[in-house]
């Protein structure tokens, strides 16, 4: 892996919520880092706390339910969690910028799609009126859709056509770094490889690091340079793309692979589910998260928190019995 | 098949009300409402047993008497014992407020359930003719039908229930054109269950939560219409101890007098109050997610 | 528009006609004579068929704005009408006014404070305000202002001053009405993911709340605030008797105790027609508000969409 300069650090980052009295484990003591100009891809099924820690990243977490409980997180030198709320503001939509999961519901309706982008530019750019104008058109047209339809409504747009929108907002202020929030669940299939395709070429043309959100393999595959797993709130496994798909250390991330259906026209391989759900967020068991559902779980696992052990090149995995799971394989 | 689906649609219905009611039970402002609620209801009932004189017994001798012993909360124009008037008043409010509910519910689910199951043309001249009604304010409409009835507080129930029908209408026609489009309907056609049983078995319990929540916030709407009514001569006529009747009478003495209102008032200020409270909390029991 | 006027005169002039006892006894008293009564009744067209009565109603109601006369004074009612309805409107739209300036920063307040004390408070007063008599708060009113702190007049229009206790009276319930609806609305749109994208913009919070919150919860505000229009002038009917404010209250107060039904049915019918003109000034102000209304609205001219919310409300 080559060195380059880091963009963002999150440090043992925790995030609780709390609801009728419960308080929820969103996030546990999760660390990160993300490199200029590369994609990290955060990957885990819903409810695992990837959306929360991009919106702990922005600091919008829901109001007065989520809170950071501990943690840093270092952009470009500076704790954005010790900013203050004017300061945060200077950095939102400038500096880093989000794209959320359901393009239907992210736009305003009563607001044309051009004033939207109009208004993320006028928040961070001195430009008169018409230059703000102007540039709004051009993003327009860099994400496919004719500078003429500035004055038109989300509802006057498709789902795709409306995520274009969001991802054109998003990039109106060359942003450093691009949190992508599952950009393509909403969308039709025919449709993601588009946006993906688009995401991936202006994130070269602008240099752009991206945090990638989503449960697809196939998409992490595609665009990401290293691969965070999440489970319950915390990393289970971190390596590069490569090392994730060769040489997957954790038995989840292994059936996450295993849940995939595969191509090669195999048809006796058949789909492994992973069995049962993920713990209930308020009442995390102790050691393991994952045991419940583990074939190699044994008493050692549930006894005492594990922690993440580096293998080797960059590749760290929270499992104490991973190279069992390796042979197992 | 169907009566295992009917006993399991009963298990839920039984957990949901008992959901409902824990949910209720934690406000403590409708809990609260419920509870004056139920003393009124009591006061109703046993107003002879309460009430230290009839609500017509007359004193001339002893008129504008301030509150004593003997008048608690003094007497009014005609030496009438204030207390007793407003105790015997509350049968009147509750009255009023449940029945011209009652009749409104009766009417309007009448009308909607015409509308949303037959639908087509039906439903538009149905819907058109709400459209016309709700297009005349809501009081002038009861002022309207009052005058037609004459004055009298039956009348007034009949007019405020009447003009305030179509919020129950529109609610169970909404309600039945939402399960008419959904699958079970079909299914339960398919088994060649009849029109009026689908309409009994499916469209209605889906109708009782809003229908609950309107019915609770506008009997404490009637109690105000009524009042309105009497003051402008057409709800309860003398010696009728009805509230709104008791301030209007009251109003010709604010000068020197000013009890006379003040205790009405506040009466009915409590028991529309309660209603509202309780309605209120059982929106919020009924359907927690507009709370949040 | 034209046939729910329509409608509204239809339904306005049935409930009259269908009124017990006979309007020539009544203008000729309990004494008068069979051919005297029979005699008024022809010259009145009360003779002919219901039909015939309405049409000829309309007809002269619509196309020569004649409502009939009264049946005590004989002065024609349009003219009566001409002459009042101002007061009464003036005194509604002051109310309407008045209930927006203070519903609606109310309600958002009570939003942006959700389950806090500042939250509680104002829906427990706005409950309260709900729940009050709107002539018995002007009597408290007329009985602190008027009466005992001697600031106000206690009836009359001779000023400005004659506004303030009965617009105060009638506007109190509408504000709670629009404060509940205000509050409730943005409290939908507050969780919606736009709200949450105009703040990763890096929105400032206050204009995160004016520009993108309120403005989509104004739909439904917009709705309760043209229906309190209709409660408002109920109200002003009220309102006028106790101030002695010489409205269209006044007048069909007075004529409903005469039993003058021209006066009452006249007086519905104008105040139904201005209420469905506001109406239809509701649905143009949602389409102004709301992009999809407008696409509505020009894809096709039909049904009320002001209707559809209401009945969504």
């Amino acid at each position: 892996m080559k060195e380059a300069e880091k963009l963002l650090t999150i440090s043992d980052l925790t995030v609780e919520f709390t609801s009728d009295r419960e308080i929820i484990q969103a996030v546990n003591h999760v660390s990160l880092d993300i490199y200029k100009g590369e994609t990290l891809g955060l990957v885990g099924e819903t409810g695992a706390g990837k959306t929360t820690i991009a919106k702990s990243i922005l600091r919008i977490l829901p109001k007065p339910q989520g809170r950071t409980k501990s943690g840093n997180i270092i952009f470009n030198g500076t704790d954005l969690l010790s900013l203050s709320e004017q300061e945060m503001r200077k950095i939102r939509g400038n500096k880093i910028s989000m794209i959320f999961q359901d393009p239907m519901s992210a736009l305003n309706p009563v607001v044309s799609v051009g004033k939207q982008i109009s208004e993320a530019i006028s928040l961070h750019q001195k430009l008169s009126k018409k230059e703000t104008k102007e540039l709004a058109i051009k993003m327009l047209e860099m994400v496919g859709i004719p500078g003429g339809r500035y004055d038109e409504y989300p509802h006057q747009f498709s789902g795709g056509m409306k995520q274009r929108v969001i991802i054109a907002m998003a990039l109106a202020c060359r942003p450093e770094l691009l949190l992508a929030d599952e950009p393509t669940t909403a969308l039709d299939v025919t449709i993601q490889a588009q946006v993906l395709e688009m995401m991936a070429k202006l994130k070269e043309e602008l240099k752009t690091s991206m945090l990638l959100i989503t449960h697809d393999l196939g998409i992490v595959a595609e665009t990401c340079d290293k691969v965070a797993v999440i489970y319950a709130g915390e990393i289970i496994e971190y390596a590069s793309v490569e090392e994730i798909f060769d040489n997957p250390l954790h038995p989840y991330t292994l059936g996450l692979f295993g849940s995939l259906p595969s191509s090669d026209g195999n048809k006796e391989k058949r789909l492994k589910p992973i069995n049962g759900m993920m713990p209930n967020p308020a009442r995390l068991p102790s050691g393991c998260k994952f045991a419940e559902r583990c074939p190699h779980a044994s008493e050692e696992c549930r006894a005492n928190e594990i922690e993440l052990a580096d293998t080797g090149e960059g590749h760290v995995v929270r499992c104490i019995k991973h190279s069992l799971v390796k042979e197992a394989r | 098949m169907e009566s295992s689906g009917v006993m399991a649609a009963e298990a839920k219905k039984e957990s949901n009300i008992s959901i409902v009611w824990r949910r209720l039970r934690k406000n403590k402002l409708a809990v609260a409402g419920l509870i004056i609620i139920a003393l009124l209801v009591l006061i109703a009932i046993f107003a002879p047993l309460i009430a230290p004189y009839d609500y017509a017994e007359q004193d001339l001798t002893n008129t504008f008497a301030p509150p004593s012993r003997e008048h608690l909360l003094g007497t009014d124009d005609l030496g009438r014992d204030e207390l007793s008037r407003l105790i015997y008043g509350t049968r009147q409010s509750l009255q009023i407020g449940v029945f011209s509910v009652a009749i409104a519910t009766v009417l309007g689910t009448t009308l909607g359930v015409f509308a949303g199951f037959y639908g087509g043309k039906v439903d538009i001249l149905l819907m058109r003719f709400l459209d016309i009604y709700q297009s005349i304010p809501g009081l002038l409409l009861s002022i309207a039908l009052a005058t037609s009835l004459g004055p009298g507080l039956n009348n007034a129930i009949i007019a405020i229930g009447v003009s305030t029908m179509s919020v129950y209408a529109r609610i169970i026609r909404a309600s039945l054109l939402k399960v008419r489009s959904m699958e079970y309907i079909e299914a339960a056609r398919a088994i060649n269950a009849t029109d009026f049983r689908i309409v009994m078995k499916y469209a209605l319990p889906n109708a009782i939560a809003p229908l609950l929540i309107s019915i609770t916030m506008n009997i404490g709407n009637s109690i105000l219409a009524a009042s309105m009514l009497s003051f402008i001569g057409l709800g309860a006529q003398p010696p009728v101890a009805e509230w709104g009747a008791m301030l209007t009478a009251g109003k010709d003495f604010i000068r020197t007098h000013g009890s006379l209102i003040t205790y009405p008032g506040i009466a009915m200020v409590i028991s529309v109050l309660s209603f509202n409270l309780l309605g209120d909390g059982l929106r919020d029991a009924l359907d927690p997610r507009l709370k949040n | 528009m034209i046939p729910v006027l329509l409608g509204v005169s239809l339904l306005v002039f049935t409930i009259m006609y269908f009124t017990p006892g006979d309007p020539a006894v009544i203008i000729l008293g309990p004494s008068a004579t069979q051919e005297s009564i029979a005699q008024t009744k022809h010259e009145l067209g009360l003779d002919k068929p219901f039909g015939e009565r309405y049409l000829e109603y309309i007809g002269n109601a619509f196309l020569r704005f004649d409502l009939g006369k009264s049946y005590f004074t004989g002065r024609s009612v349009s003219d009566e009408v001409l002459v009042r309805l101002p007061y009464t409107l003036k005194l509604a739209g002051l109310a309407i006014l008045w209930s927006i300036i203070i519903g609606i920063p109310a309600g958002a307040i009570a939003a942006m404070n959700q389950n806090t004390w500042k939250d509680n408070a104002t829906m427990f007063g706005a409950l309260f305000f709900l729940s009050m008599p709107a002539f018995w708060f002007a009597l408290v009113l007329v009985m602190i202002f008027s009466i005992n702190l001697r600031l106000l007049p206690v009836v009359g229009i001779e000023s400005w001053k004659g506004y303030i206790l009965p617009v105060i009276s009638m506007s109190v319930g509408g504000a709670a009405g629009i404060a509940r609806q205000t509050r409730s609305s943005m409290l939908e749109v507050i969780r919606q993911d736009y709200v949450t994208t105009a703040r990763a913009k890096g929105q400032k919070e206050r204009l995160v709340i004016t520009g993108h919150i309120l403005r989509n919860g104004l739909i439904p505000i917009v709705v309760v605030a043209g229906n309190s229009m209709g409660t408002m002038m109920g109200g002003a009917l009220i309102a006028e008797t106790i101030f002695s404010i010489p409205g269209m209250g006044s007048y069909m107060v007075n004529a409903i105790s005469k039993r003058d039904y021209p006066v009452v049915q006249g007086g519905v019918l104008v105040i139904a027609i201005c209420f469905s003109l506001i109406m239809l000034l509701v649905d143009i102000v949602l389409a102004f508000v709301d992009p999809r209304i407008r696409a509505q609205f020009s894809s096709k001219k039909k049904k009320g969409s002001a209707a559809k919310w209401k009945a969504a409300a």
